[in-house]
């Protein structure tokens, strides 16, 4: 039986098609994949995104334990300010990516992917110096509130300023009567905000954001439309563009690398292969004949694969078909022609700047 | 949902069949267009392609997944609607009419009638629903 989110019954009720995803029973659409990516691009889009996990270091020592553990420096963030990171085995690749909040330097709260919430957790415990992590996925539902109008729709619901939460910045403080934290952040290209409340909290705190978003165009929207809107950003997937085997450099990620923050599990590893050379890159890719590309479909002529499509669709603002995909890292510039291996046909595609989308 | 109409016959693959003159025409139905959410990209047979019944013809993708197109019967490729290489959403907005996929010269008309009508159909439909 999949695991259900606190708004399982919210979702039903709005005739959401659910399907399981890492385990649990999610809404990938409720009007339709394009109508709600279009919605997010244009207007709001509200997701709940519970079945993602979150892992507390509190108590002296917390920043340089958590820290010791991830490839970002939250010794450089300010308090109230959230990094991107990577949470690396000891050959470089991702045990997960990660986004660590640093409240204080006593208080670190990292929100983990759902599919990665126990592994991430024992991989923590078992590598952290000195301070123990807490397990509190259960603790919290989240949501998020994602578009050019989003920021406007929550402020009708909180005394937060929010004109002074940059992004990658958040506060803590009530929406709608409820405690949240208030994170300027997503997953969708758009400006917006992720709200981490109470379980018990989150059924009032969706039904305020929908009811005072939907008359300037909120709409719930699924996991179909949060997949299609990241890929137009090229914003990595954990299990399709990047996981244990793949490193931050090869993903293109080396910006959440900070080589002056000191030691890291992962480091050595990771430092050298910058050495050696990155062999294969993440690379992202439009189509130019037609034809869809998709997770697993290799790179290549049929039969002489040179690489894989680690994800793929018809983009809806972009209007094109767009894959991500690994390359060695001689066809890894910007106009390289590419094959990709569409059931048994050679389609040819060529290697794009990113974001598809602008 | 829109009814699923009288005059047609049904796969439990989800297409549809309809005589038309001496051509049957194949389309999928309300019910497969709306499994397979916005449809985005339709790969199709060129004229003149056999095609065998239950067999995949062609593809159709929406914007999370592929499915492939059965063929409800034998025979030859007569025509294609090429309308749906820009304007795949038809294969929703319109799964009976504009939508149709291709049109066949049956190589045994009489498949047909081993096919389901509307009301074997929906009964299908009530079995499977969830």
């Amino acid at each position: 039986m999949a695991r259900q989110t606190p708004l399982n019954r919210v979702h039903r009720a709005l005739g959401a098609r659910m399907v399981d995803f890492a385990g649990w029973d999610m809404p990938v659409q409720y009007a339709g994949v394009v109508a709600e990516h279009e919605a997010v691009r244009t207007a709001g889009g509200l997701f709940d995104v519970s079945h993602m996990g979150e892992i507390e270091f509190r108590g002296d020592g917390a920043l340089e334990s958590a820290n010791a553990l991830i490839t970002n420096d939250l010794g450089r963030a300010a308090d109230g300010q959230a990094v991107y990171a990577g949470l690396l085995n000891h050959q470089g690749g991702f045990v997960d990516d990660v986004v660590a909040y640093r409240f204080s330097p006593e208080h670190i709260l990292f929100c983990v992917n759902a599919s990665n919430r126990e592994k991430d957790f024992a991989w923590m415990s078992e590598n952290t110096p000195r301070v123990k992590p807490v397990n509190r996925s259960d603790d919290f539902a989240q949501l998020a509130i994602q578009g050019p109008k989003a920021a406007s729709i929550l402020q009708t619901l909180t005394d937060l300023p929010l004109e002074r939460i940059g992004t990658y910045r958040f506060r803590e403080g009530t929406v709608a009567g409820v405690p949240c934290i208030v994170s300027r952040t997503g997953y969708t290209g758009e400006d917006g905000f992720e709200l981490y409340c109470p379980p018990e909290r989150a059924e009032h705190l969706w039904n305020a954001l929908l009811e005072a978003g939907r008359p300037v165009g909120l709409v719930p929207a699924g996991l179909g439309a949060r997949d299609t809107l990241r890929t137009e950003m090229k914003y990595a997937l954990y299990g399709n563009d990047i996981d244990d085997a793949h490193t931050p450099l090869e993903a293109g990620l080396g910006w959440i690398v900070k080589w002056d923050k000191g030691e890291f599990v992962g480091r050595p590893a990771l430092a050298a292969q910058k050495s050696a050379g990155v062999q294969r890159k993440l690379v992202g890719f439009e189509m130019r004949e037609p034809g869809i590309p998709r997770h697993g479909y290799a790179i290549g002529k049929p039969g002489q694969p040179v690489g894989e499509v680690t994800s793929g669709t018809q983009g809806p603002t972009v209007k094109k078909a767009i894959g991500i995909g690994y390359v060695p890292a001689a066809l890894a510039a910007e106009g390289t022609p590419l094959e990709i291996d569409i059931r048994g046909r050679a389609v040819r595609a060529e290697v794009v700047k990113t974001p598809f989308k602008r | 949902m829109a009814e699923n109409p009288k005059n047609l016959r049904y796969t439990k693959d989800h297409e549809w069949a309809r005589r038309d003159g001496g051509g049957v025409v194949v389309g999928v139905t309300a019910h497969a267009q709306e499994a397979l959410g916005d449809v985005v990209y339709v790969e199709l047979p060129k004229v003149g392609d056999a095609v065998t019944a239950g067999s995949p013809f062609g593809v159709v993708e929406s914007t999370k997944a592929v499915s492939e197109l059965f063929a409800p019967i034998s025979g030859k490729v007569t025509k294609v609607n090429t309308a749906l290489a820009d304007e795949p959403s038809t294969i929703n907005t319109d799964p009976y009419g504009a939508g149709w996929i291709i049109e066949l010269a049956p190589s045994d008309p009489s498949q047909l009638d081993g096919l389901m009508d509307a009301d074997g159909y929906n009964e299908l439909l009530a079995k499977t629903a969830t």
